[in-house]
């Protein structure tokens, strides 16, 4: 890594905010995040005591304030600190940078969210911002120097999910093209892998929203559109930036497998577990090995590497 | 007084910029919607209703929307239709009008200080990829999760889901 660059992402202290799914359901996409993040060598603590984001579909849905309140309590903890938020999760990403930039801009509703975060001698100052890994690697250390650490080049094909609210809402994010991004095909392509284009590439999983919770043949009707689309482009794995994009189209998988007896077996993988392939981390230490859906070829192509 | 047909029901939607003169009924967003290509959303339509008073608090389409934003981010006319979306779901929880799938999540929330907590399961991957059975969290800080169940309460979370 160029010298200019080491310094300026000396100036990013960083807490890593977990979220729900990722420590709960995908342990794996954790662990390979440290692993990265101690190779790029990024300052980052565990954010200690956070709580869910909270959920936006679901939670945003039924409670502003309630959503307000619990969003800013986890901004708080990372203001004791002074470091910025790292999310590894598009929802967790949305919810608190969403309510971050709201609660900065609007003075009455700073107020009103600090009557209720008094009740547990907390209070919200807006001190701090919240990155999201793909957009924070891609600005902060960019991707010609994830390049040059990479020791086991990915000769593979993939299709790249952005997710929508890594994206969108547009003007509460990174500002970067919604409708056709570039941003994290280059991260990507900076493992060595090569980022194939394919139909409805910015379409929805179908998860979010609450309707993954609730209305799971419906959310299932879109992850089946788009599996189909990635499938018809020939692709060795999915690779996405949010866990929940990677649930319902990892666990999307085997439950359209069980429901029509289909044949679906697309490995699916977050950033930090494909670039952890290439940083040298096996399948099994990144957790790959224990997604719901299994491809021992995909497996077998990874190790067989040289 | 149904929320419906108050006039608070519009007021609250006027906060979004969903203002039914500015709609010119053009049809990007349910065109741009993923959702309406697989199911029986209709964005435009929903909010037509919404706009007229028409009743729109049990219509289960509200819930399958994904919250993707291409119908927002798209509209010429630059209506916050999301917004709007969560505007009235709000209030059609707060009617009491909630699936019981996402009454549980609320429930989880409350229980434990995440939408998804950890399972038996997952405690075991963890310890097989040699990290710590539970994440340093809520679910390893019990003081955290008081403070965050306190908070709850504070905003009256705890009642709202608590009535069925």
């Amino acid at each position: 890594m160029s010298e200019s660059a080491r310094k300026e992402h000396e100036m990013n202290k960083m807490s890593l905010f977990l979220g729900c799914v990722i420590p709960n359901r995908y342990p794996g996409i954790e662990k390979s995040t440290k692993l990265c993040l101690e190779k790029l060598d990024i300052d980052c603590v565990d954010l200690e005591g956070a709580s869910c984001c909270p959920a936006p579909g679901i939670l945003r849905s039924f409670d502003k304030t309630t959503w307000l309140a619990l969003s800013s309590r986890n901004i708080t903890l990372t203001e004791d600190l002074g470091r910025d938020i790292l999310t590894i999760c598009n929802g967790c990403y949305g919810s608190l940078s969403d309510a971050n930039n709201e609660l900065k801009a609007d003075e009455d509703l700073k107020e009103s969210v600090n009557s209720h975060l008094a009740a547990v001698d907390r209070e919200f100052k807006g001190t701090q911002d919240i990155r999201h890994i793909t957009e924070f690697l891609y600005q902060e250390i960019e991707p010609g120097n994830i390049r040059e650490l990479v020791t086991q080049p990915l000769e593979i094909r993939v299709a790249v999910h952005y997710g929508c609210h890594l994206l969108k809402p547009s003007k509460e994010r990174t500002g970067m093209s919604v409708e056709r991004p570039s941003f994290f095909d280059e991260l990507v392509e900076a493992t060595g892998a090569v980022s194939v284009d394919y139909q409805d590439k910015m379409e929805c999983c179908g998860a979010g929203g609450g309707v993954r919770s609730a209305l799971s043949d419906e959310a299932l009707a879109l992850t089946e559109h788009k599996l189909s689309m990635i499938e018809a482009a020939g692709v060795d794995c999915i690779v996405n930036a949010c866990p929940f994009c990677h649930m319902q189209l990892d666990v999307g998988q085997t439950d359209l497998n069980e429901r029509d007896g289909t044949e679906h077996s697309i490995p699916v993988l977050h950033y930090t577990q494909l670039l952890g392939l290439a940083f040298g981390y096996t399948v099994e230490e990144l957790g790959i090995d224990l997604n719901s859906t299994l491809n021992k070829a995909f497996f077998e192509m990874i190790e067989e590497r040289p | 007084m149904s929320a419906t047909n108050g006039s608070t029901f519009l007021s609250r939607l006027d906060k979004t910029g969903t203002d039914i003169l500015k709609c010119m009924h053009c049809g990007v967003c349910t065109g741009s919607c993923p959702s309406g290509r697989h199911t029986s959303l209709n964005v435009r339509n929903l909010l037509r209703k919404a706009r007229k008073g028409e009743s729109v608090l049990s219509d289960e389409t509200l819930w399958t929307c994904t919250t993707c934003y291409n119908c927002q981010e798209r509209c010429p006319r630059g209506i916050n239709i999301v917004d709007a979306i969560f505007e009235i779901r709000a209030i059609a929880v707060h009617e009491g009008i909630i699936l019981p799938e996402h009454h549980t999540v609320g429930k989880l929330l409350i229980e434990h200080g995440h939408a998804v907590p950890i399972n038996a399961e997952n405690k075991a991957k963890r310890e097989a990829l040699g990290m710590d059975a539970l994440p340093p969290t809520v679910h390893s800080f019990p003081d955290a999760l008081s403070e965050v169940r306190k908070l709850l309460a504070n905003c009256k979370f705890d009642e709202l889901i608590s009535n069925e």
